[in-house]
């Protein structure tokens, strides 16, 4: 069986859109796809050693509400930080794996994953804050894995 | 029951949990020998019949038992 290959471009730095790629990279992992990330925009968020990520119901009326809730109350303070101590207990009951162990799974098997420099120096983050072992690079760089893939997704 | 050489417990987790987990727990095995795991998630029955076909390992058996899915896989 030849390798098939995975490409996923990671733009979303929120708790919740944080999984997609993670579960997706670590489960092509797993049937034998070599997989690619670039992290571009908010999806070098997915790189950080401290990844922190939280979540926001604003913009976003698809999500599911315990009650009600006017969007001017959602945007109080406190209440981002309450939504995903919520989000995050729910998914612990319900066996979802938390994304530090999703990461290392991916680490694991060895997925690439890559920086944009561009949005690096924008946002000026410290290489230092992230975690090691991922290149740097910018479009180019993402076409020439990205072009011999089989499945090439933007998330 | 069918033999199995290693047992699985993935209840209680998520997909894609399972898979990942009994991904790990066949790279530890040699070829023939068969892994049993049992699952709480209902997504992983389908997922398992994907996985053995992606992999080549053969899902031997798969069965549910009140809200427990036992998967048998031999390690191709």
């Amino acid at each position: 069986m030849s390798e098939k290959k995975l490409a996923i471009i990671a733009t979303k730095g929120t708790l919740d859109w944080a999984y997609p790629p993670f579960i997706l990279a670590s489960t092509a992992a797993a049937l034998g796809y070599e997989v690619q990330i670039f992290c571009t925009f908010y999806g070098l968020q997915l790189l950080r050693k401290k990844m922190d990520l939280k979540m926001s119901s604003l913009g976003n009326p698809g999500m599911p509400m315990p009650m009600p809730m006017p969007v001017l109350l959602q945007a109080l303070p406190g209440m981002q930080s309450m939504m995903t101590a919520m989000m995050k207990q729910k998914m612990k009951s319900k066996g979802v794996a938390s994304l530090d162990e999703l990461r290392s799974l991916c680490v694991e098997a060895e997925v690439k994953m890559i920086a944009c420099q561009m949005t690096v120096d924008l946002f000026e983050f410290n290489t230092s804050e992230f975690i090691d072992g991922i290149d740097y690079g910018g479009a180019a760089t993402f076409f020439e894995f990205a072009g011999e893939s089989d499945i090439c997704l933007f998330i | 029951m069918a033999n199995f050489d290693k047992e699985l417990d993935a209840t209680g987790l998520n997909c894609p949990l399972p898979i990942l987990r009994a991904k790990k727990s066949l790279s530890e095995m040699d070829s023939n020998q068969v892994l049993q795991i049992t699952a709480t998630d209902p997504g992983s029955v389908k997922d398992f019949e994907a996985f053995a076909k992606q992999t080549g390992n053969e899902l031997l058996e798969s069965s549910e038992d009140s809200g427990k899915y036992v998967f048998l896989i031999k390690k191709s």
